[in-house]
This record gives C-alpha cells, structure tokens and sequence, in this order.
C-alpha cells in the first residue's frame, strides 16, 4: 500500500507501476491546507484517466469534521475507486455519520452500497478503545489501519523509532480485525533511508498478524513485499500440508504428521494462507 | 535509394563522398572479410636520446606544423571534466587554422565552448560517437558547412583502418606519462582509468601528442600508450576538473523509476535462460541500466552463480562483482569512476582493451561477440525495436552512440531498459526520429509499463512466460503509451542533412535532416 | 461561471502546469500565453485542451497565462479547473482564499 500525494502529478501518474499491491491516493495529511481543493480535483481528474489496473485504488480523504471532508467524499466517491480511507475515527456515531453520507452520496448517483470498500484508520486512544465496535459496524468495512504517527502524537508519546509506546494499539487493533475477519495494515515506517529498520519492523508486525504495511516511498516496496511474500521454503513446506491433508481427507484422517509434525486443521489453515500469499491455487497441486 | 530500414539514404553526400545504405546487422560481416582497403600507419623515425619534451601545448602544436584542412582526434576518457579539447583547438584558431575535422571519440557537455570555433569556420565537420549540450544543438540547427558523422565505438576504430577518419595530428590526455610519451590513465591527480579509445589515434596519427599533468620517471607504467607511437610530450598544470573526470562512485540511481524497471529487467534476465554458469555481462552506466547490475548481483548470490567476464565501460558496481568473486574478470575499454582507476591499476583481472579488441566489427573476432547479456538504455524505441540513442525531442543531438549497436549485436540477450514515457514524451513509439541500433539487434524491451519481445525471438518469449512473466505486444504497449501522453507531433526538419548516423559496418542507417526552429 | 479575481494553480514541478487566470472585461474574448516544454510536440494539444475546457465552463473573456512542465491532460484540465473555481470564489472545502 504506497501512499502517493494527492497534489503531485507526477507520482499520481505513475502510481501503480512500481509493483505495490495497492495505492492510497493522499488528499489528507500530504496535501497542504491551501491545495485541498487543488488536489481533490486533481485526483477525480486522474482517477478518471490513468488506468491503474493491477493495483487496488483507495483515496484517503479528510475526516468529515474538518472543512475539507465533506467535499473530498461529494467529489470521491461518485468516481467508487476500489476503497475510501477514512482517518482518525474514533466513535460508532462517527462511522454511522460518515458511511450514512457515503450512502446518501451513492442513492444520489445511483450507485450501489456495496461497491466501493471503507477503510477505517484508527490514529488517537479513544478509536483504540472503540477499534472493534468501530470494525464491525458495516460489511463496508473491509480493512483496518494504525496510524502510528498521530497516535503517537494523541498519547504524548516522546518521539522514539522502537514502537513501544504504540504496541499495544497494534495489537488491540490486529485482535479487533481478526475477531471480524478482515484485512489490517501496519502504519508508515518513515525513515525512507534506514532499509534494514523498514525490514525488522515488517517482520515484527507480519509475526504480530497484520496483513500489510502502508509505506511512503516506492523503494520501500521491494523491502515489504519480500517480507511478506512466503518464502520458497515455506511455499515447499506448505504444499506438503495441504498435499497430505487432500490424501488423508479422502480416507477420512483428520490429525495426521508430516515430517515429524503433527497436522491437524489450524495448521492447514495457516498452510492454505501461505499459498493464497504465494498466488498458489490448491488444485495446481 | 533506401536501406533496409526503409530510410532514404543519399547516393552521394557533398562533404562525405559515396553512402553505402545499411543492409542488415551482419549481411557486410558474413563475407569474413572487409572490402574496403585499409591505410597503412605512419613510419617514424627518432634519433637516440633527443627530447619529445615541450614546454607548453602551444609550442607541441606549432611543432607538428598544424595546416588547414587537417585533422585534429582526441578521447573522451575524461568525460565531463575535460579540458584538453578546447584549449587545443583554442590554440589552432589562434594559429590561425580552419577547416579543421574534429575526430573525438565523443564529445560531452564539457566541450560547449567550442562553440565560436564550429560559428566561425574554425572546425567544418565532426566524426564522433556522440555530441550533447550546445554543440548537439547547433549542429543539429546546421551550424558546420560539411555533415556530421556519428560512429558507434567499434566503427570509430574500422573508420580509422580505412583512413575515413584519417588523423593527421591525435592529442592524447594522460594521467601519468614520461619523458617519452609512455602514458596511462590509471594512476595520478587526473586518473581516469582505461585509454581505450585512445590508442588506435597513437598507432595511425600522423603526428601524436601526449599531454599530461603529471610527468613520472622513465618509463610510465603501465604503459597504455606507448612511446614508439609518440612524437611530442607535454607537461601542463592541469588536463581537465578532476570531481567531473572521476566524480567519485557511480552512485546507483534512487529514483524509484529507474530502480523499478531496473528490478523488473533483472527478473526478465534471470527467466531469460542467459544467466547461466560463465555468462559474461555488460551494463551501461545510465541510471536504470546500471542499477541493474545491483539486482543481477543479488540474484547471483541468491542462485550460486558465477559469471565468466563484465565488459565494457566499466563501473564500481562491476569492481565489486569482481571483488567478491561473481565475475573472474574485467575487460575495461573505459573506466567510469575513481574506484574502477584503481582497480585497473591493481588487479591483474582487470585488464585495459583497446577499442578495436572491444568492438571493431572488422578483425577475428572482437570481445562484444562474447558477451552473453548487455543492458543498454534508449531515448526512443519504435515498434520494430528500432533504437534511438542519439536524437532528443527537440530534434537536437543530445545523446551517443557508443557501444549501443557493437554490444547489442554481439550479446546472445540485448535488454533495453527506459520509462514507457518521460514527462509527457512518448519513449515507446511508432517511428523514432533517427535509428542508432536497429530493431534485429535488440531481443528484450522492459518499462515500467510492460515487457515486451521481438517476435524473432520466440523462445525467449516463451521462457519469460513460464517464469512467470507477463510479455506484452510492443504495439499494444505503444497504443498505451499514446493513449497517455496523446499523440506527439513529429520533430520538423528541413530536406537539408546535416548529419549521418554510421552504422558499425561503415554503412548508413539513418541521416539527420536540419531542425526547423 | 464568473470570474471575479485573479487566481492561480499548479506549480512549476515536472510533469505539472502552472495557470493564472485573470477576469477581463465581456466581450474582450480569450488570451492565452503558453509556454511549454513540450511546446513543438503537444503545444497545439495543450491550446485546444484549454480551449475545449472554457467552452465547457461557458467562459469566453479570460486572460490566462500558462507554464507547461509536461503535463498530461488531466493534469492540464485539473489545474485549470481549480483556477476557473478560485478566480470564480466558488472552490469549496480550502483554506484558499
């Protein structure tokens, strides 16, 4: 998920070709207060030119209580890309008031409600609290987010680069997604130079359970994607799994071993998770 | 009448003679032999223990009594940082000589104040492999009476056998040289690394300077020139800006474009069947090519594979290779950074080739046809694979043919790697402006926005798909292109041609007609 | 739309267009100044581009001055929409004035 400003033409162009599994078209933290309105119509502008086939499209638009929101969805969401980002929701109410005008948005152009995905970001302690009132409020909702800078900001955390201060959040906020099954994103790892810091904190948050990481700059991708991308050993390992379980399915064994190791149906899950990463379809087998 | 290319090519050009039309990569070397009749070098003779030394360039000038109507060769191999070339043809106006033909084996935005000298008929004509800045916009404007010719670096080397390019005085940059005109590149304040280019001026020139800022003891070694070649030396304070010369290291590009399409072209290469055990490998040293080799390197370590030799315009990036054991050793015609100098003074698998060993299409056998895979980059390419290195979108000359078409048309795989579009200039097009490499030559193109095939090569196509590799039809990817930038309108010329683009084989593949301003 | 004030959007960055835009008197018709670095290739595109927008917003007085770095087209019509939007006073949800 590569964030790209929403007022420069030159990244919102070329977006979707550096190999991010999706993109954030950013009218909110990256966009100065004077070129909000300079940026929304550059995006509904490049959404309705570039193709970004191949990469999932999600803008980020203000949150509703600030003077900009209300206009970025009236201008987005009649162009649907795949998902809006909503930031720094904290409240039921607020989510309830802001898909309730998503909604009324859509009736107006007769579009349907279950098109275009929402994703919630959840950046101060009070949205950590509600996380999971939050996440199952709406089918709509298909992914969650830490915004690890503003939360940092809302807890008074003194600046430091080790996520301490916001593990809890992280966790609170993987247990919330999961306990509604959809996907969860780690925040931004800012230091765009430090690649082997990008790389501990990707493998810290992929043990933690989230399902990608929002990054800043496209060098970041190459980093993240192997991270999270299983590797040939773990491909090898978990066909093995599944392999065995097919076979021993058919003869009606539901816990068996294989090299050793006990199977039984968790960790078929988690090897049929491994190979849905790896773009392995069970059949191929 | 047209060459195979379809591009008309003059019978007789005034300022050049007779034009052969290009006919196909390899239809001139098939005979096994070069028709043209070669010049003889020179024969000199010194008295034992008289002086070459002079003590200005001026005065070594004057000595090889300059005329006008002469030639005058000189390397590149200090790049952005040179001096030598200006100062010298500043000191033959000064002499009063006209109607000079400038034979350097490129020119750089280094050379800009040569611009009064091509104005005021000072030089009439230039052979080179490239030209950039002022000078490629003046001529390509029409500012020199007689056509320009651009050569690739193996066909600067054949022009030379054939006394096309028929030196009548070469000035010779060196690092370090002695009393005798012995000289090197590789060590020195000026260092500057292999004098490829060079030493085929000092075997055919008439008259050979060389100029140094940095007399060392008999004898100078190594010895990349040598003294039975030389007939005057000169010591001067400076040769040229040593941070332009050898700007430190090569730096791998940060741009995310550039190292996107640098990852993709290292995933097509190691689908391509080519990246095998003992595979030689040449990158150029633009910002997506080069950073190739960072991702070839990684794939190296990651499979077990050690490549045979790295070549050509050497970089960092290729020391290191060499360092850690990928690659047994360099062939280095020119050498692009302080480190690379140091190596190729060091390392005794390092090793200096003179251009004709590198690339002149016209002997046994020239090291490009060994290479296995070359990464080459492009200002332009058109639906044929045709390339264009050597025109910008304005029509102006900003560009250099180099090692582009000997290179590509060795390697077993070409990998021409460049932006689908730049700002909102189609790269990937119908027709390019002027053809450099043509399309036979180049096997695999990789943008940002798609991969594409020659359909000469089906195998390679296929091989990139069972890797896993999406292939795209070059004309869909051109469709796309246009479909983005909107169509471009062609660059204006008039009938007048102001140059011509040599093919390696000495003949014509394409002609540049005058810009309209 | 009418325009009441003069007003501008975009910047001078790579692949981006800078247009001022300025109100003149009815009847005076459109001026456009442009300047681009693609000027032989695209310049007629980027006039007609501009053109075709004003027809669009029923403008037909206008002083516009533009620098073209390259811009595609949607670029090209979104700068000049956030300008029309500006110099009419009628952008919503900015802290421009």
């Amino acid at each position: 998920m590569l964030y790209i400003p929403g007022n420069n033409p030159a990244m919102l162009q070329q977006g979707s070709v550096y190999g991010a599994d999706g993109i954030l078209l950013d009218l909110e933290d990256a966009v100065a207060l004077n070129q909000k309105d300079s940026a929304r119509i550059l995006v509904s502008h490049m959404l309705q030119y570039i193709s970004y086939e191949g990469c999932e499209v999600t803008v980020r638009v203000n949150h509703i209580d600030t003077p900009f929101g209300l206009e970025d969805l009236q201008q987005i969401v009649p162009l649907q890309p795949n998902a809006l980002r909503l930031p720094k929701v904290e409240t039921v109410e607020e989510i309830t008031r802001i898909i309730k005008v998503i909604e009324e948005i859509e009736d107006k152009h007769g579009l349907p409600h279950d098109k275009m995905k929402v994703h919630v970001m959840i950046e101060t302690a009070l949205g950590v609290q509600n996380v999971y009132e939050i996440a199952q409020y709406s089918d709509r909702i298909d992914a969650i987010s830490i915004g690890g800078q503003d939360l940092a900001a809302d807890m008074q955390l003194v600046k430091s680069t080790d996520g301490i201060g916001i593990d809890y959040a992280r966790k609170q906020i993987v247990m919330a997604a999961k306990a509604c099954k959809i996907d969860v994103f780690d925040t931004v790892y800012v230091d765009t130079e430090n690649e082997e810091g990008l790389r501990e904190e990707a493998e810290y948050i992929k043990k933690l359970g989230f399902t990608g990481k929002a990054i800043i700059n496209p060098r970041q991708i190459e980093i993240v994607n192997e991270v999270f991308t299983p590797t040939d050993l773990e491909i090898r390992k978990a066909a093995k799994i599944v392999k065995a379980f097919e076979r021993n399915k058919a003869e009606g064994i539901g816990v068996f071993a294989v090299d050793g190791k006990m199977v039984d149906a968790p960790v078929v899950q988690r090897a049929l998770r491994v190979l849905e990463m790896a773009d392995i379809e069970v059949s191929e087998l | 009448m047209k060459n195979i290319l379809n591009i008309e090519i003059p019978d007789n050009l005034n300022g050049i003679g007779s034009l052969e039309p290009f006919q196909g990569a390899f239809t001139k070397l098939k005979k096994g032999w070069m028709e043209e009749k070669t010049v003889p070098p020179p024969n000199k003779a010194k008295m034992p223990h008289s002086s070459k030394l002079c003590k200005t360039l001026r005065e070594a000038i004057e000595k090889t009594k300059p005329y006008s109507g002469m030639t005058v060769s000189f390397h590149h191999h200090l790049r952005g940082g040179d001096d030598i070339v200006v100062n010298s043809i500043r000191i033959l106006a000064e002499l009063g000589i006209k109607d000079i033909t400038l034979a350097s084996s490129s020119l750089t935005s280094a050379h800009d104040a040569l611009l009064p000298f091509f104005k005021d008929g000072t030089i009439t004509q230039v052979f080179s492999s490239g030209i950039r800045g002022e000078l490629g916009k003046a001529i390509a404007q029409g500012v020199l009476p007689k056509p320009f010719v651009i050569h690739s670096h193996g066909g600067r080397v054949r022009c030379v056998h054939t006394g096309k390019i028929k030196i009548d005085l070469a000035i010779i940059a060196a690092s370090a040289a002695d009393e005798e005109g012995n000289a090197t590149g590789t060590h020195g304040k000026s260092a500057f690394g292999s004098m490829g280019y060079a030493t085929i001026d000092s075997w055919y020139a008439k008259q050979v300077v060389v100029v140094t800022d940095n007399i060392v003891d008999y004898p100078c070694v190594p010895q990349s020139i040598t003294q039975n070649y030389i007939d005057y030396v000169v010591e001067v304070n400076s040769i040229g800006d040593p941070t332009k010369i050898a700007g430190g290291s090569t730096r791998i590009t940060k741009a995310p474009m550039d190292l996107q399409i640098a990852r993709l072209a290292a995933n097509v290469i190691e689908k391509s069947g080519e990246l095998k055990e003992g595979f030689s490998f040449q990158v150029g040293a633009g910002g997506a090519s080069l950073a190739v080799a960072k991702y070839i390197r990684k794939i190296m370590k990651k499979t077990n594979t050690k490549g045979s030799f790295v070549l050509g315009g050497v970089t960092s990036v290729g020391v290191d290779m060499l360092n850690e054991g990928l690659f047994s050793s360099i062939f280095d015609v020119q050498s692009f950074d302080a480190e690379v100098s140091s190596s190729l003074m060091k390392n005794p698998y390092h090793i200096e080739i003179p251009a004709g060993v590198y690339a002149n299409p016209f002997n046994c056998g020239c090291m490009t046809n060994k290479l296995d895979i070359v990464v080459l980059g492009a200002l332009e390419i058109d639906t044929d694979f045709n390339v264009n290195v050597i025109t910008g979108s304005e029509g102006y000359v900003r560009g250099a043919s180099g090692g582009h078409s000997d290179t590509a048309s060795g390697a077993n795989l070409t990998v021409v790697v460049c932006p689908s579009f730049r700002g909102r200039i189609p790269i990937v097009k119908e027709k390019v402006h002027t053809i450099v490499t043509p399309g036979e030559s180049i096997d695999v193109l990789v943008t940002e926005r798609g991969i594409c095939v020659n359909p000469n090569r089906p195998e390679l196509k296929q091989n990139l798909i069972d890797g896993g590799i999406e292939v795209k039809d070059i004309h869909d990817l051109a469709k796309e292109v246009e479909g983005i930038t909107g169509k471009a309108k062609p660059i204006e010329t008039t009938d007048r041609i102001v140059g011509i683009v040599e093919y390696r084989d000495g003949t014509v593949i394409d002609v540049i007609r005058q810009v309209v301003e | 739309m009418v325009l009441k004030v003069k007003a501008q959007a975009g910047s001078f960055e790579s692949s981006d267009i800078l247009i001022m835009v300025e109100p003149v008197a009815k009847g005076t018709g459109r001026t456009i100044e442009l300047k681009s670095i693609v000027m032989q290739q695209f310049g007629d595109d980027v006039l007609q581009q501009i053109n075709r927008d004003l027809d669009h917003y029923n403008i037909d007085d206008i002083r516009i001055i533009v620098n073209d770095k390259g811009a595609l087209p949607p670029t090209i019509s979104a700068r000049l929409e956030t300008a029309l939007k500006r110099s009419a006073q009628v952008q919503a949800g900015t802290l421009t004035k």
